[in-house]
Protein backbone atom coordinates (compact mmCIF):
# COMPACT_ATOMS: atom_id res chain seq x y z
CA UNK A 1 0.00 0.00 0.00
CA UNK A 2 1.26 3.42 -1.01
CA UNK A 3 0.20 5.33 2.09
CA UNK A 4 -0.14 3.55 5.43
CA UNK A 5 -2.82 4.27 7.98
CA UNK A 6 -0.08 5.70 10.19
CA UNK A 7 0.86 8.13 7.40
CA UNK A 8 -2.77 9.19 7.04
CA UNK A 9 -3.00 9.91 10.77
CA UNK A 10 0.26 11.89 10.61
CA UNK A 11 -0.88 13.94 7.60
CA UNK A 12 -4.33 14.52 9.15
CA UNK A 13 -2.57 15.95 12.19
CA UNK A 14 -0.49 18.29 10.00
CA UNK A 15 -3.69 19.40 8.22
CA UNK A 16 -5.59 19.75 11.53
CA UNK A 17 -8.22 17.18 10.62
CA UNK A 18 -9.66 14.67 13.08
CA UNK A 19 -10.41 11.31 11.43
CA UNK A 20 -12.14 8.27 12.91
CA UNK A 21 -10.80 4.76 12.23
CA UNK A 22 -13.18 4.13 9.33
CA UNK A 23 -12.12 7.38 7.64
CA UNK A 24 -8.41 6.57 8.12
CA UNK A 25 -8.97 3.18 6.51
CA UNK A 26 -10.94 4.59 3.57
CA UNK A 27 -8.60 7.52 2.90
CA UNK A 28 -5.58 5.26 3.09
CA UNK A 29 -7.00 3.03 0.33
CA UNK A 30 -8.29 5.86 -1.86
CA UNK A 31 -5.27 8.14 -1.55
CA UNK A 32 -3.06 5.07 -2.05
CA UNK A 33 -4.81 4.36 -5.37
CA UNK A 34 -4.43 7.98 -6.45
CA UNK A 35 -0.71 8.01 -5.54
CA UNK A 36 -0.18 4.74 -7.44
CA UNK A 37 -1.68 6.45 -10.47
CA UNK A 38 0.46 9.57 -9.88
CA UNK A 39 3.52 7.32 -10.02
CA UNK A 40 3.02 7.11 -13.81
CA UNK A 41 4.83 10.49 -13.80
CA UNK A 42 8.02 8.60 -12.96
CA UNK A 43 7.98 7.07 -16.44
CA UNK A 44 9.09 10.51 -17.66
CA UNK A 45 12.71 11.53 -17.33
CA UNK A 46 12.51 15.14 -16.17
CA UNK A 47 16.19 15.69 -15.52
CA UNK A 48 16.94 19.34 -16.19
CA UNK A 49 13.29 20.26 -16.91
CA UNK A 50 12.28 23.59 -15.33
CA UNK A 51 9.48 23.72 -12.74
CA UNK A 52 6.33 25.67 -13.50
CA UNK A 53 4.32 27.01 -10.60
CA UNK A 54 2.52 29.64 -12.63
CA UNK A 55 1.33 29.50 -16.24
CA UNK A 56 1.65 33.18 -17.15
CA UNK A 57 4.97 34.94 -17.18
CA UNK A 58 4.42 37.81 -14.82
CA UNK A 59 6.96 39.30 -12.49
CA UNK A 60 6.01 40.96 -9.23
CA UNK A 61 3.09 43.36 -9.31
CA UNK A 62 4.27 46.46 -7.44
CA UNK A 63 2.15 49.31 -6.18
CA UNK A 64 2.84 52.48 -4.23
CA UNK A 65 2.97 51.98 -0.49
CA UNK A 66 -0.01 54.17 0.26
CA UNK A 67 -2.97 53.65 2.55
CA UNK A 68 -6.09 52.84 0.55
CA UNK A 69 -9.68 52.18 1.47
CA UNK A 70 -9.83 49.14 3.75
CA UNK A 71 -12.30 47.21 5.86
CA UNK A 72 -13.01 48.87 9.19
CA UNK A 73 -12.80 46.98 12.47
CA UNK A 74 -16.55 46.37 12.63
CA UNK A 75 -16.75 44.83 9.14
CA UNK A 76 -13.58 42.80 9.64
CA UNK A 77 -15.09 41.30 12.81
CA UNK A 78 -18.60 40.90 11.41
CA UNK A 79 -18.25 37.22 10.48
CA UNK A 80 -16.24 36.14 13.54
CA UNK A 81 -17.77 33.20 15.44
CA UNK A 82 -16.67 34.68 18.80
CA UNK A 83 -15.54 38.25 19.35
CA UNK A 84 -15.92 41.39 21.39
CA UNK A 85 -15.89 44.98 20.12
CA UNK A 86 -12.30 44.87 18.97
CA UNK A 87 -10.94 41.31 19.09
CA UNK A 88 -11.31 37.79 17.76
CA UNK A 89 -11.76 35.33 20.63
CA UNK A 90 -10.24 31.83 20.69
CA UNK A 91 -10.02 29.12 23.35
CA UNK A 92 -7.25 29.64 25.90
CA UNK A 93 -3.83 28.91 24.37
CA UNK A 94 -1.59 29.09 27.48
CA UNK A 95 -2.79 27.11 30.49
CA UNK B 1 -41.34 32.61 -27.09
CA UNK B 2 -41.42 33.12 -23.33
CA UNK B 3 -39.52 36.07 -21.90
CA UNK B 4 -37.25 33.81 -19.82
CA UNK B 5 -36.17 32.01 -22.99
CA UNK B 6 -34.59 35.16 -24.44
CA UNK B 7 -30.85 35.36 -24.91
CA UNK B 8 -29.00 38.32 -23.44
CA UNK B 9 -28.59 39.98 -26.84
CA UNK B 10 -32.28 39.49 -27.71
CA UNK B 11 -33.40 40.87 -24.35
CA UNK B 12 -30.97 43.80 -24.55
CA UNK B 13 -32.41 44.79 -27.94
CA UNK B 14 -35.99 44.68 -26.59
CA UNK B 15 -34.98 46.62 -23.48
CA UNK B 16 -33.22 49.37 -25.43
CA UNK B 17 -36.15 49.64 -27.87
CA UNK B 18 -38.38 50.03 -24.77
CA UNK B 19 -40.53 47.07 -25.82
CA UNK B 20 -39.67 45.29 -22.58
CA UNK B 21 -38.79 46.39 -19.07
CA UNK B 22 -36.26 44.73 -16.83
CA UNK B 23 -39.04 44.46 -14.22
CA UNK B 24 -41.10 42.30 -16.63
CA UNK B 25 -38.08 40.24 -17.63
CA UNK B 26 -36.84 39.72 -14.06
CA UNK B 27 -40.35 38.84 -12.91
CA UNK B 28 -40.61 36.25 -15.70
CA UNK B 29 -37.27 34.71 -14.74
CA UNK B 30 -38.23 34.57 -11.04
CA UNK B 31 -41.52 32.88 -11.98
CA UNK B 32 -39.60 30.39 -14.10
CA UNK B 33 -37.35 29.63 -11.10
CA UNK B 34 -40.47 29.16 -8.97
CA UNK B 35 -41.82 26.67 -11.50
CA UNK B 36 -38.73 24.48 -12.01
CA UNK B 37 -36.34 24.94 -9.07
CA UNK B 38 -37.83 22.08 -7.05
CA UNK B 39 -36.78 19.75 -9.89
CA UNK B 40 -33.40 21.34 -10.73
CA UNK B 41 -32.04 22.65 -7.38
CA UNK B 42 -29.65 25.09 -9.05
CA UNK B 43 -29.70 27.85 -6.43
CA UNK B 44 -28.23 28.03 -2.94
CA UNK B 45 -29.49 31.58 -2.33
CA UNK B 46 -32.13 33.53 -4.23
CA UNK B 47 -32.35 37.35 -3.91
CA UNK B 48 -35.79 38.02 -5.39
CA UNK B 49 -36.42 41.35 -3.63
CA UNK B 50 -32.97 42.71 -4.29
CA UNK B 51 -33.24 41.58 -7.93
CA UNK B 52 -36.52 43.46 -8.39
CA UNK B 53 -34.96 46.61 -6.90
CA UNK B 54 -31.99 46.25 -9.29
CA UNK B 55 -34.44 45.73 -12.17
CA UNK B 56 -36.27 48.96 -11.35
CA UNK B 57 -33.00 50.81 -11.12
CA UNK B 58 -31.96 49.32 -14.50
CA UNK B 59 -35.23 50.45 -16.07
CA UNK B 60 -34.51 53.98 -14.87
CA UNK B 61 -30.98 53.83 -16.32
CA UNK B 62 -32.31 52.60 -19.66
CA UNK B 63 -35.02 55.31 -19.74
CA UNK B 64 -32.23 57.87 -19.30
CA UNK B 65 -30.44 56.37 -22.30
CA UNK B 66 -27.47 55.16 -20.23
CA UNK B 67 -27.88 51.38 -20.61
CA UNK B 68 -25.14 48.88 -21.51
CA UNK B 69 -25.50 45.44 -23.12
CA UNK B 70 -26.12 43.95 -19.68
CA UNK B 71 -28.33 46.62 -18.11
CA UNK B 72 -31.46 45.00 -16.72
CA UNK B 73 -30.36 41.45 -17.63
CA UNK B 74 -31.01 38.80 -14.94
CA UNK B 75 -27.80 36.87 -14.24
CA UNK B 76 -26.76 34.44 -11.51
CA UNK B 77 -23.39 33.83 -9.87
CA UNK B 78 -21.64 30.66 -8.71
CA UNK B 79 -21.57 30.65 -4.92
CA UNK B 80 -17.75 30.76 -4.84
CA UNK B 81 -17.70 34.41 -5.90
CA UNK B 82 -18.06 36.99 -3.11
CA UNK B 83 -21.14 39.19 -3.10
CA UNK B 84 -21.25 41.99 -0.55
CA UNK B 85 -24.00 41.45 2.00
CA UNK B 86 -25.15 38.22 0.33
CA UNK B 87 -24.22 34.85 1.79
CA UNK B 88 -21.38 33.14 -0.09
CA UNK B 89 -21.06 29.53 1.00
CA UNK B 90 -18.84 27.71 -1.51
CA UNK B 91 -21.45 24.96 -0.93
CA UNK B 92 -19.61 24.20 2.32
CA UNK B 93 -20.80 23.93 5.91
CA UNK B 94 -17.67 25.82 6.92
CA UNK B 95 -18.89 28.95 5.08
CA UNK B 96 -22.63 28.31 5.54
CA UNK B 97 -23.25 31.70 7.17
CA UNK B 98 -20.42 33.72 5.63
CA UNK B 99 -21.53 37.16 4.45
CA UNK B 100 -18.73 38.82 2.48
CA UNK B 101 -17.97 42.44 3.41
CA UNK B 102 -17.00 43.18 -0.21
CA UNK B 103 -17.85 42.32 -3.82
CA UNK B 104 -15.55 40.32 -6.09
CA UNK B 105 -14.21 42.47 -8.93
CA UNK B 106 -16.38 40.59 -11.46
CA UNK B 107 -19.46 41.35 -9.34
CA UNK B 108 -18.50 45.03 -9.12
CA UNK B 109 -18.17 45.03 -12.90
CA UNK B 110 -21.55 43.35 -13.49
CA UNK B 111 -23.22 45.76 -11.08
CA UNK B 112 -21.57 48.73 -12.79
CA UNK B 113 -22.92 47.40 -16.11
CA UNK B 114 -26.43 47.42 -14.60
CA UNK B 115 -26.98 43.64 -14.49
CA UNK B 116 -29.64 42.18 -12.21
CA UNK B 117 -28.09 39.58 -9.89
CA UNK B 118 -30.82 37.14 -8.96
CA UNK B 119 -28.94 34.63 -6.84
CA UNK B 120 -26.08 32.33 -5.98
CA UNK B 121 -25.67 28.97 -7.67
CA UNK B 122 -24.92 25.48 -6.40
CA UNK B 123 -21.55 23.81 -6.97
CA UNK B 124 -19.26 21.11 -5.66
CA UNK B 125 -17.91 22.16 -2.26
CA UNK B 126 -14.96 24.55 -2.84
CA UNK B 127 -15.26 23.67 -6.56
CA UNK B 128 -13.82 20.20 -5.92
CA UNK B 129 -15.74 17.77 -8.08
CA UNK B 130 -17.18 17.10 -11.51
CA UNK B 131 -20.84 16.45 -10.66
CA UNK B 132 -22.13 19.03 -8.10
CA UNK B 133 -22.87 16.04 -5.83
CA UNK B 134 -20.19 17.30 -3.43
CA UNK B 135 -22.33 20.28 -2.41
CA UNK B 136 -23.04 20.24 1.32
CA UNK B 137 -26.56 21.48 0.67
CA UNK B 138 -28.17 19.88 -2.37
CA UNK B 139 -27.58 17.95 -5.58
CA UNK B 140 -28.37 19.80 -8.78
CA UNK B 141 -30.19 17.83 -11.48
CA UNK B 142 -29.46 17.95 -15.20
CA UNK B 143 -32.41 19.68 -16.96
CA UNK B 144 -32.12 17.21 -19.88
CA UNK B 145 -32.56 14.21 -17.61
CA UNK B 146 -33.34 14.82 -13.97
CA UNK B 147 -31.77 11.50 -12.90
CA UNK B 148 -28.37 12.66 -14.16
CA UNK B 149 -25.65 14.98 -12.91
CA UNK B 150 -25.34 18.44 -14.47
CA UNK B 151 -21.54 18.18 -14.38
CA UNK B 152 -19.39 20.27 -12.11
CA UNK B 153 -18.11 21.98 -10.30
CA UNK B 154 -20.17 24.84 -11.81
CA UNK B 155 -23.21 22.54 -12.14
CA UNK B 156 -25.69 25.09 -10.79
CA UNK B 157 -24.37 27.71 -13.23
CA UNK B 158 -24.85 25.40 -16.23
CA UNK B 159 -28.20 23.92 -15.16
CA UNK B 160 -29.67 27.37 -14.42
CA UNK B 161 -28.79 28.64 -17.91
CA UNK B 162 -30.02 25.43 -19.59
CA UNK B 163 -33.32 25.58 -17.68
CA UNK B 164 -33.83 29.31 -18.44
CA UNK B 165 -33.59 30.25 -14.74
CA UNK B 166 -31.26 33.13 -15.67
CA UNK B 167 -30.10 34.60 -18.99
CA UNK B 168 -26.44 33.90 -18.24
CA UNK B 169 -24.21 33.02 -15.31
CA UNK B 170 -20.67 33.05 -13.99
CA UNK B 171 -18.76 29.95 -13.00
CA UNK B 172 -15.16 29.15 -12.17
CA UNK B 173 -12.87 26.65 -13.86
CA UNK B 174 -9.85 25.05 -12.15
CA UNK B 175 -9.71 21.83 -14.21
CA UNK B 176 -12.78 22.00 -16.45
CA UNK B 177 -15.43 23.24 -14.02
CA UNK B 178 -17.04 25.62 -16.54
CA UNK B 179 -16.52 23.65 -19.78
CA UNK B 180 -17.63 20.21 -18.54
CA UNK B 181 -20.99 21.29 -17.01
CA UNK B 182 -21.60 23.50 -20.06
CA UNK B 183 -21.08 20.41 -22.23
CA UNK B 184 -23.35 18.23 -20.07
CA UNK B 185 -26.14 20.84 -19.99
CA UNK B 186 -25.96 21.96 -23.63
CA UNK B 187 -24.87 25.57 -23.05
CA UNK B 188 -21.84 27.64 -24.04
CA UNK B 189 -19.08 28.02 -21.44
CA UNK B 190 -15.68 29.71 -21.53
CA UNK B 191 -12.60 29.45 -19.34
CA UNK B 192 -10.60 32.56 -20.19
CA UNK B 193 -6.79 32.78 -20.29
CA UNK B 194 -5.32 32.71 -16.77
CA UNK B 195 -5.05 36.35 -15.69
CA UNK B 196 -7.65 37.65 -18.18
CA UNK B 197 -10.36 37.95 -15.51
CA UNK B 198 -9.65 39.14 -11.98
CA UNK B 199 -9.74 36.50 -9.26
CA UNK B 200 -10.21 39.12 -6.53
CA UNK B 201 -13.16 37.88 -4.46
CA UNK B 202 -13.08 34.37 -5.96
CA UNK B 203 -12.68 31.97 -3.05
CA UNK B 204 -9.32 30.30 -3.76
CA UNK B 205 -9.12 26.59 -4.58
CA UNK B 206 -5.90 26.24 -6.62
CA UNK B 207 -4.60 29.75 -7.22
CA UNK B 208 -2.39 29.01 -10.23
CA UNK B 209 -5.27 27.27 -12.05
CA UNK B 210 -8.51 29.06 -11.01
CA UNK B 211 -10.23 31.35 -13.48
CA UNK B 212 -13.74 32.88 -13.56
CA UNK B 213 -15.72 32.69 -16.79
CA UNK B 214 -19.20 32.90 -18.33
CA UNK B 215 -21.88 30.31 -19.11
CA UNK B 216 -24.42 31.43 -21.68
CA UNK B 217 -27.17 30.37 -24.08
CA UNK B 218 -25.08 31.20 -27.16
CA UNK B 219 -21.69 32.46 -28.22
CA UNK B 220 -22.77 36.08 -28.65
CA UNK B 221 -23.94 36.17 -25.03
CA UNK B 222 -20.67 34.54 -23.97
CA UNK B 223 -18.79 37.35 -25.76
CA UNK B 224 -20.96 40.01 -24.08
CA UNK B 225 -20.25 38.56 -20.64
CA UNK B 226 -16.52 38.34 -21.45
CA UNK B 227 -16.59 42.03 -22.39
CA UNK B 228 -18.06 42.85 -19.00
CA UNK B 229 -15.79 40.79 -16.74
CA UNK B 230 -12.35 40.89 -18.45
CA UNK B 231 -9.52 43.27 -17.72
CA UNK B 232 -6.54 43.99 -15.52
CA UNK B 233 -7.24 44.48 -11.82
CA UNK B 234 -4.66 45.90 -9.42
CA UNK B 235 -6.40 43.92 -6.64
CA UNK B 236 -5.27 40.63 -8.22
CA UNK B 237 -1.49 40.44 -8.55
CA UNK B 238 -1.81 37.63 -11.13
CA UNK B 239 -4.14 39.65 -13.34
CA UNK B 240 -2.49 40.44 -16.69
CA UNK B 241 -2.33 44.01 -18.07
CA UNK B 242 -3.45 42.91 -21.54
CA UNK B 243 -5.83 45.10 -23.57
CA UNK B 244 -9.39 43.74 -23.77
CA UNK B 245 -10.91 43.75 -27.26
CA UNK B 246 -14.65 43.99 -27.92
CA UNK B 247 -15.22 40.24 -28.13
CA UNK B 248 -18.40 40.65 -30.18
CA UNK B 249 -16.15 42.18 -32.85
CA UNK B 250 -14.91 38.64 -33.63
CA UNK B 251 -18.41 37.39 -34.50
CA UNK B 252 -18.27 38.20 -38.20
CA UNK B 253 -16.38 37.42 -41.41
CA UNK B 254 -15.69 33.77 -42.09
CA UNK B 255 -13.36 30.98 -40.99
CA UNK B 256 -11.40 30.62 -44.23
CA UNK B 257 -7.68 30.20 -43.65
CA UNK B 258 -8.06 29.13 -40.01
CA UNK B 259 -6.08 26.01 -39.04
CA UNK B 260 -7.46 23.71 -36.34
CA UNK B 261 -5.41 20.93 -34.77
CA UNK B 262 -6.99 17.62 -33.84
CA UNK B 263 -4.91 16.14 -30.98
CA UNK B 264 -4.54 12.45 -31.75
CA UNK B 265 -4.02 11.55 -28.06
CA UNK B 266 -7.47 12.91 -27.16
CA UNK B 267 -9.23 10.90 -29.83
CA UNK B 268 -7.35 7.72 -28.94
CA UNK B 269 -8.43 8.01 -25.30
CA UNK B 270 -9.68 4.62 -24.08
CA UNK B 271 -12.72 5.86 -22.14
CA UNK B 272 -14.13 7.93 -24.99
CA UNK B 273 -17.81 7.18 -25.66
CA UNK B 274 -18.46 6.38 -29.37
CA UNK B 275 -21.40 8.80 -29.51
CA UNK B 276 -19.24 11.62 -28.17
CA UNK B 277 -16.57 10.78 -30.74
CA UNK B 278 -19.16 10.78 -33.56
CA UNK B 279 -20.59 14.14 -32.50
CA UNK B 280 -17.12 15.69 -32.33
CA UNK B 281 -16.12 14.19 -35.68
CA UNK B 282 -19.27 15.61 -37.26
CA UNK B 283 -18.48 19.01 -35.72
CA UNK B 284 -14.98 18.86 -37.20
CA UNK B 285 -16.54 18.12 -40.61
CA UNK B 286 -18.92 21.08 -40.22
CA UNK B 287 -15.96 23.35 -39.52
CA UNK B 288 -14.09 21.94 -42.51
CA UNK B 289 -17.13 22.76 -44.65
CA UNK B 290 -16.89 26.31 -43.30
CA UNK B 291 -13.33 26.62 -44.57
CA UNK B 292 -11.28 25.57 -41.52
CA UNK B 293 -8.23 23.48 -42.40
CA UNK B 294 -8.02 20.61 -39.91
CA UNK B 295 -4.69 18.90 -39.25
CA UNK B 296 -3.71 16.04 -36.97
CA UNK B 297 -1.39 17.15 -34.18
CA UNK B 298 0.23 15.52 -31.19
CA UNK B 299 0.33 16.59 -27.54
CA UNK B 300 2.64 13.79 -26.39
CA UNK B 301 2.38 14.46 -22.64
CA UNK B 302 -1.44 14.34 -22.51
CA UNK B 303 -1.46 11.02 -20.66
CA UNK B 304 0.39 12.64 -17.74
CA UNK B 305 -1.94 15.62 -17.31
CA UNK B 306 -4.37 13.99 -14.88
CA UNK B 307 -1.56 12.75 -12.64
CA UNK B 308 0.22 16.13 -12.63
CA UNK B 309 -3.02 17.99 -12.01
CA UNK B 310 -4.10 15.79 -9.10
CA UNK B 311 -0.84 16.59 -7.35
CA UNK B 312 -0.67 20.32 -8.11
CA UNK B 313 -4.34 21.21 -7.45
CA UNK B 314 -4.57 19.40 -4.07
CA UNK B 315 -1.21 20.90 -2.99
CA UNK B 316 -2.45 24.41 -3.69
CA UNK B 317 -5.82 23.59 -2.11
CA UNK B 318 -4.30 22.24 1.10
CA UNK B 319 -2.41 25.51 1.49
CA UNK B 320 -5.36 27.75 0.53
CA UNK B 321 -7.82 25.95 2.79
CA UNK B 322 -5.55 26.27 5.82
CA UNK B 323 -7.27 29.63 6.39
CA UNK B 324 -10.49 27.94 7.54
CA UNK B 325 -9.62 27.70 11.22
CA UNK B 326 -12.83 28.81 12.91
CA UNK B 327 -11.28 32.10 14.11
CA UNK B 328 -12.04 34.99 11.76
CA UNK B 329 -15.12 33.82 9.86
CA UNK B 330 -17.15 30.72 9.09
CA UNK B 331 -18.17 27.79 11.22
CA UNK B 332 -16.53 27.12 14.61
CA UNK B 333 -16.95 24.01 16.70
CA UNK B 334 -17.55 25.39 20.17
CA UNK B 335 -17.26 22.14 22.11
CA UNK B 336 -13.45 22.02 22.16
CA UNK B 337 -11.50 23.21 25.20
CA UNK B 338 -8.17 23.92 23.50
CA UNK B 339 -7.20 25.87 20.42
CA UNK B 340 -5.78 22.84 18.56
CA UNK B 341 -8.91 20.80 19.25
CA UNK B 342 -11.03 23.72 18.10
CA UNK B 343 -9.11 23.77 14.79
CA UNK B 344 -9.45 20.00 14.35
CA UNK B 345 -13.13 19.78 15.22
CA UNK B 346 -14.02 22.84 13.16
CA UNK B 347 -12.28 21.57 10.03
CA UNK B 348 -13.47 17.96 10.39
CA UNK B 349 -17.10 18.98 10.87
CA UNK B 350 -16.95 21.89 8.41
CA UNK B 351 -15.35 20.21 5.37
CA UNK B 352 -17.00 17.42 3.37
CA UNK B 353 -15.31 14.16 2.36
CA UNK B 354 -13.91 15.21 -1.03
CA UNK B 355 -12.43 18.40 0.41
CA UNK B 356 -10.80 16.46 3.27
CA UNK B 357 -9.47 13.90 0.78
CA UNK B 358 -7.81 16.61 -1.31
CA UNK B 359 -6.42 18.42 1.74
CA UNK B 360 -4.85 15.13 2.89
CA UNK B 361 -3.49 14.34 -0.58
CA UNK B 362 -2.03 17.83 -0.92
CA UNK B 363 -0.59 17.91 2.59
CA UNK B 364 1.04 14.51 2.00
CA UNK B 365 2.49 15.58 -1.37
CA UNK B 366 4.01 18.70 0.20
CA UNK B 367 5.24 17.05 3.39
CA UNK B 368 8.88 16.48 4.32
CA UNK B 369 10.44 13.73 2.21
CA UNK B 370 7.72 13.72 -0.46
CA UNK B 371 7.82 17.27 -1.85
CA UNK B 372 10.35 16.58 -4.62
CA UNK B 373 8.81 13.25 -5.62
CA UNK B 374 5.30 14.66 -5.96
CA UNK B 375 4.95 18.44 -6.15
CA UNK B 376 8.40 18.93 -7.68
CA UNK B 377 7.90 16.22 -10.29
CA UNK B 378 4.38 17.39 -11.19
CA UNK B 379 5.61 20.98 -11.63
CA UNK B 380 8.23 19.77 -14.10
CA UNK B 381 5.66 17.73 -16.02
CA UNK B 382 3.52 20.86 -16.10
CA UNK B 383 6.33 22.55 -18.06
CA UNK B 384 6.34 19.68 -20.57
CA UNK B 385 2.57 19.97 -21.03
CA UNK B 386 2.90 23.74 -21.60
CA UNK B 387 5.67 23.13 -24.14
CA UNK B 388 3.43 20.65 -26.03
CA UNK B 389 0.86 23.43 -26.52
CA UNK B 390 3.46 26.03 -27.42
CA UNK B 391 4.74 23.72 -30.13
CA UNK B 392 1.36 22.88 -31.71
CA UNK B 393 0.27 26.51 -31.70
CA UNK B 394 3.18 27.27 -34.02
CA UNK B 395 1.28 25.39 -36.73
CA UNK B 396 -2.39 25.85 -35.80
CA UNK B 397 -4.70 28.53 -34.44
CA UNK B 398 -6.76 26.36 -32.13
CA UNK B 399 -7.41 22.76 -31.09
CA UNK B 400 -10.68 20.80 -31.32
CA UNK B 401 -11.57 17.92 -29.01
CA UNK B 402 -14.32 16.48 -26.84
CA UNK B 403 -14.96 18.23 -23.50
CA UNK B 404 -15.85 15.13 -21.50
CA UNK B 405 -15.37 11.46 -22.45
CA UNK B 406 -19.07 10.61 -21.93
CA UNK B 407 -22.39 12.44 -21.75
CA UNK B 408 -23.75 13.17 -18.25
CA UNK B 409 -23.92 10.02 -16.11
CA UNK B 410 -26.45 9.08 -13.43
CA UNK B 411 -26.45 10.76 -10.02
CA UNK B 412 -24.64 8.51 -7.54
CA UNK B 413 -22.72 6.52 -10.17
CA UNK B 414 -19.15 7.38 -9.15
CA UNK B 415 -19.60 8.77 -5.67
CA UNK B 416 -17.07 6.59 -3.85
CA UNK B 417 -14.50 6.15 -6.59
CA UNK B 418 -12.44 9.35 -6.71
CA UNK B 419 -9.77 8.13 -9.15
CA UNK B 420 -12.32 7.17 -11.84
CA UNK B 421 -13.96 10.55 -11.35
CA UNK B 422 -10.61 12.38 -11.72
CA UNK B 423 -9.85 10.51 -14.95
CA UNK B 424 -13.00 11.96 -16.54
CA UNK B 425 -11.29 15.40 -16.48
CA UNK B 426 -8.67 14.23 -18.99
CA UNK B 427 -9.62 16.60 -21.84
CA UNK B 428 -10.04 19.79 -19.83
CA UNK B 429 -7.25 19.89 -17.20
CA UNK B 430 -4.38 20.61 -19.56
CA UNK B 431 -5.74 24.06 -20.45
CA UNK B 432 -5.62 25.03 -16.77
CA UNK B 433 -2.10 23.68 -16.32
CA UNK B 434 -1.00 25.73 -19.35
CA UNK B 435 -3.12 28.80 -18.48
CA UNK B 436 -4.67 28.86 -21.97
CA UNK B 437 -8.33 29.62 -22.81
CA UNK B 438 -10.88 26.95 -23.65
CA UNK B 439 -14.57 26.82 -24.36
CA UNK B 440 -17.39 24.35 -24.81
CA UNK B 441 -20.06 24.79 -27.46
CA UNK B 442 -23.02 22.39 -28.02
CA UNK B 443 -22.25 20.01 -30.91
CA UNK B 444 -24.79 17.21 -30.69
CA UNK B 445 -26.89 14.84 -28.61
CA UNK B 446 -26.50 11.22 -27.56
CA UNK B 447 -29.10 8.63 -28.53
CA UNK B 448 -30.63 9.24 -25.07
CA UNK B 449 -31.00 12.94 -25.87
CA UNK B 450 -28.12 14.15 -23.69
CA UNK B 451 -26.09 17.17 -24.85
CA UNK B 452 -22.51 16.79 -26.09
CA UNK B 453 -20.02 19.65 -26.23
CA UNK B 454 -17.13 20.47 -28.56
CA UNK B 455 -14.03 21.89 -26.86
CA UNK B 456 -12.06 24.69 -28.50
CA UNK B 457 -8.68 25.55 -26.98
CA UNK B 458 -6.26 28.24 -28.15
CA UNK B 459 -3.03 30.01 -27.19
CA UNK B 460 -2.92 32.62 -24.41
CA UNK B 461 -5.35 35.51 -25.06
CA UNK B 462 -6.93 33.87 -28.13
CA UNK B 463 -10.49 34.05 -26.75
CA UNK B 464 -11.53 36.04 -29.84
CA UNK B 465 -10.57 33.22 -32.24
CA UNK B 466 -12.37 30.65 -30.09
CA UNK B 467 -15.51 32.81 -30.00
CA UNK B 468 -15.35 33.43 -33.74
CA UNK B 469 -15.04 29.71 -34.50
CA UNK B 470 -17.83 28.79 -32.08
CA UNK B 471 -20.04 31.52 -33.52
CA UNK B 472 -19.72 30.30 -37.09
CA UNK B 473 -20.25 26.72 -35.92
CA UNK B 474 -23.48 27.87 -34.22
CA UNK B 475 -24.62 29.66 -37.35
CA UNK B 476 -24.27 26.38 -39.26
CA UNK B 477 -26.00 24.19 -36.63
CA UNK B 478 -28.99 24.38 -34.30
CA UNK B 479 -27.79 22.39 -31.26
CA UNK B 480 -27.61 25.53 -29.08
CA UNK B 481 -31.25 26.35 -29.83
CA UNK B 482 -32.62 23.05 -28.52
CA UNK B 483 -34.21 23.28 -25.10
CA UNK B 484 -34.62 20.75 -22.33
CA UNK B 485 -38.31 20.00 -21.80
CA UNK B 486 -39.29 20.63 -18.19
Amino acid sequence: MKISKKDVVHVANLARLELDDAAVEKFSLQIGAILDYVDTLNRLDTTGVRSTSHAIFLTNAFRDDRIKQHLGQELALANAPEKDDSTFWVPRVIG
Amino acid sequence: MKLYELTISQAAALLSERRLTSRELTQAVLERIDAVEDRISAFITLNADLAMAQADSADKTISEGRGTALTGIPLAIKDIICTQGIRTTCASRILENFIPPYDATVVQKLKAAGAVLIGKLNMDEFAMGSTTENSAFKTTHNPWDLTRIPGGSSGGSAAAVAADMCLGSLGSDTGGSIRQPASHCGVVGMKPTYGRVSRFGLVAFASSLDQIGPLAKDTRDCALLMNAISGHDPQDSTSVPEPVPDFTGFLNGDLKGLVAGIPKEYHASSGLDPEVMQAVNRAVQTLKDLGVRCVDVSLPHTEYAVAAYYVIAPCEASSNLARYDGVKYGFRDKTAGTLIDMYRNTRSKGFGTEVQRRILLGTYSLSAGYYDAYYGKASQVRSLIMDDFKKVFQSCDLLLSPVAPTPAFAIGDHMDDPLTMYLSDVFTLSANLAGIPGMSVPCGFSSKGLPIGLQLVGPHFSEGILLKTAYHFEQATDFHQKKAIL
